[in-house]
């Protein structure tokens, strides 16, 4: 085996590809080539390493030295001096916004010190399209032992770690398991659910652009446990690079026999398909998407029947976020004790967050459940850009709720935000600086929701439009408080008598900007002035409601 | 089976497992407003006005798709399910054009009786309405997606009972219409134009297309000798037009009504009906002597006519070639009556009262025609007789019985069950029985071939010869039978189907509500006309026997073929695509 005496690690993850990896990478190889050193320094592309908002960025191994921002004309610099005269190119090093000083390596940086990476553990590591690579790091060893305890006691092990579903419901993992493994029947499947619709979230794809593998290997525990033989990844099929990575990676590991028939010579069969989704929000949605997998029109189920009774093509189905699944090797490997040891009593374990907004930092990070709010933010996001003061943050997506400043200390865990008036959710998390106006943010909300509203139940179809109209009212200077009272008996049925839980989590991201931002509401309506100055017509130019638009009757 | 104990409203109650909330209170005499709902058919729970409280959950409930629970505690009218269905109507009513007076389901409509009985005085909300155009491109139906509730009922019932699929949800959110394939026109898709649809939309969002002003002013006409016919199963639902029970047979009071109309002769579509079955008695007696197509399909319903023109082409020489009942009357309104009445024929205005949609599309094919001159000019449905009636005034009720005009008021009990599933099977038996055999048949009624099983056998032995039959209604049904004799694994010598559940009397353009109870009643009423009839057979008809006397010479004779026969044509999927060409 050849060794190398240095590694530069070149994230290939969307954001950075987006920024221009490809030039950085290119050039790098040349240059390294060029000078003759091919033999000595290798070039390695990698999943995100979660700092996007810096991209394209690289790390200098064994060092470990983070460079940001680079780009091709950096390259002779960055060989010549660094990788031949062992000095750090300090004008590409990262700046703490807290500390002027650039900080050395990886490990040094408040972003990574204070991150838990189990999920992420090989993301920025590894070369994603490498099974040996990921083996090397452990992969597929979690399949071999579960295969040699049995499914009882793989199933009891991911049990009493606690795991909850990463998707968003939270949702005890373990239990799912159980019933699937419970239902009756000789035909079931495991499918993994990749159709990252929720606004702000980007952490499954970067987690099956980072580390493909560890899906397929939490897939096939799963299946093993619950004794199916076929797995689906149902996937958005925006998602061009992760579906490329991970049908290489089920390519790769048919070749190596640890996906397909007789896996390790066990017996256990089981292998992994690729489906693509056409972009429709609530085909996230587990039912609506079994629906969409089968080819019909996406739209929700009534449940019960739950997917573990009838599901996939109306056979039991045990239904998993990508991040759920990705946890599985390690709690498999390293057992629900060890697991526990991270995260709160009721959450165990970490999550990822995907960091967007107005925030210094933006991108992927992963930590223990229970961090507050404010150490998120400020500690790993590195606060609020340009000095401006934050104004609320939307934790889980669209679909969550809004949270002020006085909820800043908020753990975040399902329970705690939850409890809070919020959803933890999928992991998005929007950060707002006080130049934005909270009712014309709830405008946005809402045409959101409209768009993606499925179209089957009353409530949601017609509501969402309504709720819109009358959020557009707001921000146009002509709502009254009788439309604010509209708005919350429209989000109260909304969320107790829609179908499917994206029309039941509409009302939320809305109601909350309205409970903690009650007075902006109000000086839409009764001084028709917007207090950010964003809404039109300009604030003071707004005139009462003209004739037309008085209630209709009949 | 163990049964499940819960409370709803606080009062205890045993149900079957798989039972829904919405059931279970209807046994307590609770009537939980329901909407999208229509039992077995469509089941959806999308409409969200039947919610319920289920003590534990998170939720409200639809209880049209929640099945009862062991210990489960429902309450239906607290103010949170009143406030959210009553919201609920609200936002179904913003999308909804308050057009109730001059809706063709004016009073007949469960959107007005919803929110009549929820007491909504006024609408809160004023965001934009759907807007999708009209269609009115078929004879038989018309859309307006405007006024369509998104129950999806018609869809339940077009693509799950009738196995057409000619309509579906398109599109998504506010934009959700139903409509068929790209937004294609109902006439330009492999709609068999049924009504079964229409028969289930609680609005007026899919509809019969009426014909009423044109018999107005043909009545009106005094250029014009205007003849009426009407169907079997008319008999035994016009009456619920009048708030009668359904059931109620009123033979002798739908002829009074006619003729108060204006009518200038009252006929019967059953005389036809017994025609039809000496001529497909005898095409089938040929067949199976001299060799043709088996098994041989009866060709009576319209809208089955066109499932097999479109989906089955390869099985158009299986299907028999006698005009239905309808036509041949038609036929013979313009050709032998007048002559016999000394009118010139085209003075002779045919109308019909039908139970379906789709025979005003059968009367519009170009081969429905003597000599250039359409068979039938008007087809009504019972829905639009019984607006005709209430427009004029009649007093259905107080109507004396009277009797059909001579000589094509005369018929058998075997042609007035050409309304039942079934019946023409059975009429087409006690027939060939006694033909082929010489013999008398014992007992008439052929039990085999009644009620309401999707799938009926019967063979029946004919001096040596095992006749085998079949019987199916709702294409549904029709295509699993159609798909064995398609794939060549039956042995069927002879088929009845019906387009429609239940046959004519559950046909689309019948009375609404048309529901699984209100058809069993419909067809006990039909089979107790045959049962009063004095004459039970079509081939003792004395009228029948008189016209081949006078007119027609013998069954499948050169008139016949001419007047009473006719041709198909295969249908594309797409067929305003290829055949306006």
């Amino acid at each position: 085996m050849h060794l190398y005496r240095a590694h530069v690690l070149v994230c290939a993850g969307t954001n950075c590809s987006l920024k221009g990896h490809r030039a950085v990478r290119d050039a790098l190889t040349r240059e390294i080539v060029g000078r003759g050193l091919g033999d000595e320094i290798k070039v390695v592309e990698t999943g995100c390493f979660g700092l996007c908002e810096q991209g394209p960025t690289i790390v200098v191994y064994p060092e470990g030295v983070l460079y940001c921002r680079v780009k091709a004309e950096d390259v002779p610099d960055l060989v010549g001096i660094h990788l031949l005269k062992g000095r750090r190119v300090d004008r590409l090093m990262y700046r703490e916004p807290t500390r002027p000083v650039a900080v050395q390596t990886v490990p040094e940086l408040d972003y990574f010190r204070k991150q838990v990476r189990v999920v992420l553990d090989n993301c920025g590591v590894i070369d994603p399209d490498s099974l040996e690579e990921y083996i090397g790091h452990g992969g597929y060893t979690a399949l071999a032992r579960a295969l040699e305890d049995g499914p009882a006691r793989v199933l009891a092990e991911v049990k009493a770690s606690g795991l909850r579903g990463r998707g968003g419901a939270g949702f005890p993992a373990g239990l799912k398991w159980e019933f699937g493994a419970k239902a009756p029947g000789p035909i079931k499947y495991v499918v993994c659910n990749a159709d990252e619709g929720e606004p702000g979230t980007f952490k499954d794809r970067l987690i099956l652009e980072g580390d493909p593998h560890r899906i397929l290997e939490g897939m096939a525990i799963c299946g093993f446990a619950t004794g199916a033989r076929q797995g689906y990844v149902y996937i958005r099929g925006e998602y061009g690079l992760s579906i490329s990575r991970l049908e290489h990676s089920i390519r790769n590991a048919r070749e190596l026999g640890l996906l397909g028939e007789n896996i390790f010579n066990s017996g256990f069969s089981f292998d992994v398909e690729v489906r693509f989704g056409a972009g429709a929000y609530v085909c996230g949605e587990e039912t609506a998407l079994f629906e969409s997998l089968e080819g019909k029109r996406g739209e929700p189920r009534i449940k019960p029947p739950y997917p573990t009774e009838v599901g996939l093509f109306g056979r039991p189905t045990v239904i998993n976020n990508v991040e759920t699944l990705a946890n599985i090797p390690a709690i498999v490997n390293r057992g629900a004790a060890w697991y526990r040891s991270i995260g709160t009593d009721t959450c165990p374990g970490t999550k990822v967050f995907t960091l967007t907004g107005d925030i210094v930092n933006e991108g992927l990070i992963e930590v223990p459940m229970g961090m507050t709010l404010r150490e998120v933010i400020y500690d790993i996001g590195g606060g609020i850009p340009g000095g401006r003061r934050f104004k609320m943050a939307q934790t889980g997506g669209t679909s969550g709720g809004c949270l002020p400043e006085s909820l800043l200390d908020v753990p975040m865990d399902y329970d705690k935000l939850a409890a809070a008036g919020s959803a933890l959710g999928s992991g998005a998390l929007l950060v707002m600086d006080d130049t934005h106006c909270i009712v014309d943010v709830a405008r946005v909300f809402a045409r959101f929701f409209l768009h993606e509203s499925c179209g089957q139940c009353a409530p949601c179809r017609e509501g969402t439009l309504q709720l819109h109209h009358i959020l557009d009212r707001f921000t146009a200077g002509r709502g009254s408080r009788e439309d604010l009272a509209l708005l919350g008996r429209l989000a109260k049925t909304m969320a107790g008598a829609s179908l499917c839980p994206l029309g039941q989590s509409v009302p939320l991201s809305i109601m909350t900007t309205l409970k903690h931002f009650e007075p902006e509401y109000l000086a839409h309506i009764d001084d028709r002035a917007c207090p950010a100055g964003t809404c039109r017509p300009p604030a003071g130019g707004m005139k009462p409601a003209a004739a037309g638009n008085g209630r209709r009757g009949y | 089976m163990n049964s499940i104990a819960l409370t709803i409203d606080g009062r205890p109650v045993k149900a079957a497992p798989g039972t829904t909330v919405l059931e279970a209170a209807a046994t307590l005499g609770i009537n939980i407003p329901t909407l999208c709902y229509l039992k077995d058919v469509n089941e959806l729970g999308s409409c969200r006005i039947c919610m319920v409280d289920v003590k534990g959950a998170r939720t409200l409930q639809a209880a049209c798709v929640t099945p009862v629970a062991e210990g489960m505690e429902v309450a239906t009218s607290t103010p949170r399910t009143l406030r959210a269905r009553r919201t609920n109507l609200e936002l179904i009513l913003s999308d909804h054009p308050q057009e109730c007076l001059t809706c063709i389901r004016n009073q007949n409509c469960e959107l007005q009786a919803l929110a009549e009985a929820m007491g909504l005085r006024e609408s809160p909300y004023e965001g934009k309405m759907s807007c999708h155009p009209e269609d009115w491109s078929t004879p038989s139906l018309a859309r307006n997606p405007a006024k369509c509730v998104l129950c999806r009922r018609c869809v339940s019932v077009c693509q799950k009972v009738q196995g057409v699929h000619a309509i579906q949800t398109m599109e998504r959110g506010f934009d959700t219409v139903v409509a068929p394939a790209f937004h294609l026109p109902l006439g330009e898709v492999a709609c068999v134009l049924c009504g079964q649809c229409s028969l289930v939309c609680p609005t007026g969002a899919i509809h019969e297309r009426s014909q009423v002003e044109e018999v107005w002013a043909a009545l009106a006409d005094p250029g014009r000798h205007v003849v009426v016919q009407t169907a079997p199963a008319t008999r035994v639902s016009l009456g619920e037009e009048f708030g009668m029970v359904p059931g109620s047979i009123v033979t002798g009071k739908l002829v009074a009504a006619l003729r108060r109309l204006g009518f200038d002769r009252v006929f019967d579509t059953d005389f036809t009906a017994d025609l039809t079955i000496m001529e497909e008695g005898y095409e089938l007696i040929r067949r199976l002597k001299e060799g043709g197509a088996l098994p041989l399909f009866t060709s009576c319903s319209p809208g089955w006519i066109k499932f097999v023109e479109h989906f089955y082409p390869k099985l158009l020489p299986n299907l028999s070639t006698c005009k239905s009942p309808q036509q041949m009357f038609g036929a013979l309104a313009k050709t032998y009556y007048a002559d016999k009445a000394g009118i010139p024929p085209d003075r002779v205005y045919v109308v019909s009262i039908m139970p379906c949609t789709a025979k005003k599309f059968e009367a519009v094919r170009p081969e429905m025609n003597v000599g250039g001159t359409r068979d039938v000019d008007a087809v009504l449905t019972t829905r639009e007789l019984g607006r005709m009636l209430r427009e004029a005034g009649v007093d259905f009720a107080a109507l004396p019985e009277e009797d059909y005009d001579r000589p094509f008021g005369i018929s058998t009990g075997a042609a007035a069950i050409f309304g039942a599933t079934g019946g023409v099977m059975e009429a087409a038996l006690r027939t060939a029985y006694e033909v082929v055999t010489g013999k008398a048949l014992g007992n008439l009624n052929i039990e085999t071939v009644r009620g309401l099983e999707g799938i009926k056998e019967v063979s029946i032995d004919l001096d040596g010869l095992t006749l085998k039959a079949a019987v199916a209604h709702g294409l549904g049904n029709a295509r699993r039978l159609v798909e064995l004799v398609a794939r060549g694994e039956t042995d069927y010598h002879f088929i009845e189907i019906m387009c429609c559940p239940g046959g004519c009397i559950g046909g689309g353009g019948q009375s609404i509500p048309t529901d699984a109870e209100i058809r069993q009643r419909r067809m006990d009423a039909i089979y107790t006309v045959d049962e009063r009839m004095t004459i039970r057979k079509s081939h003792e008809n004395p009228a029948v026997l008189t016209l081949y006397e006078e007119f027609l010479g013998e069954p499948l004779g050169l008139r016949s073929h001419e007047l009473l026969h006719t041709h198909y044509q295969p249908r594309s999927l797409y067929p305003g695509r290829r055949e306006s060409k």
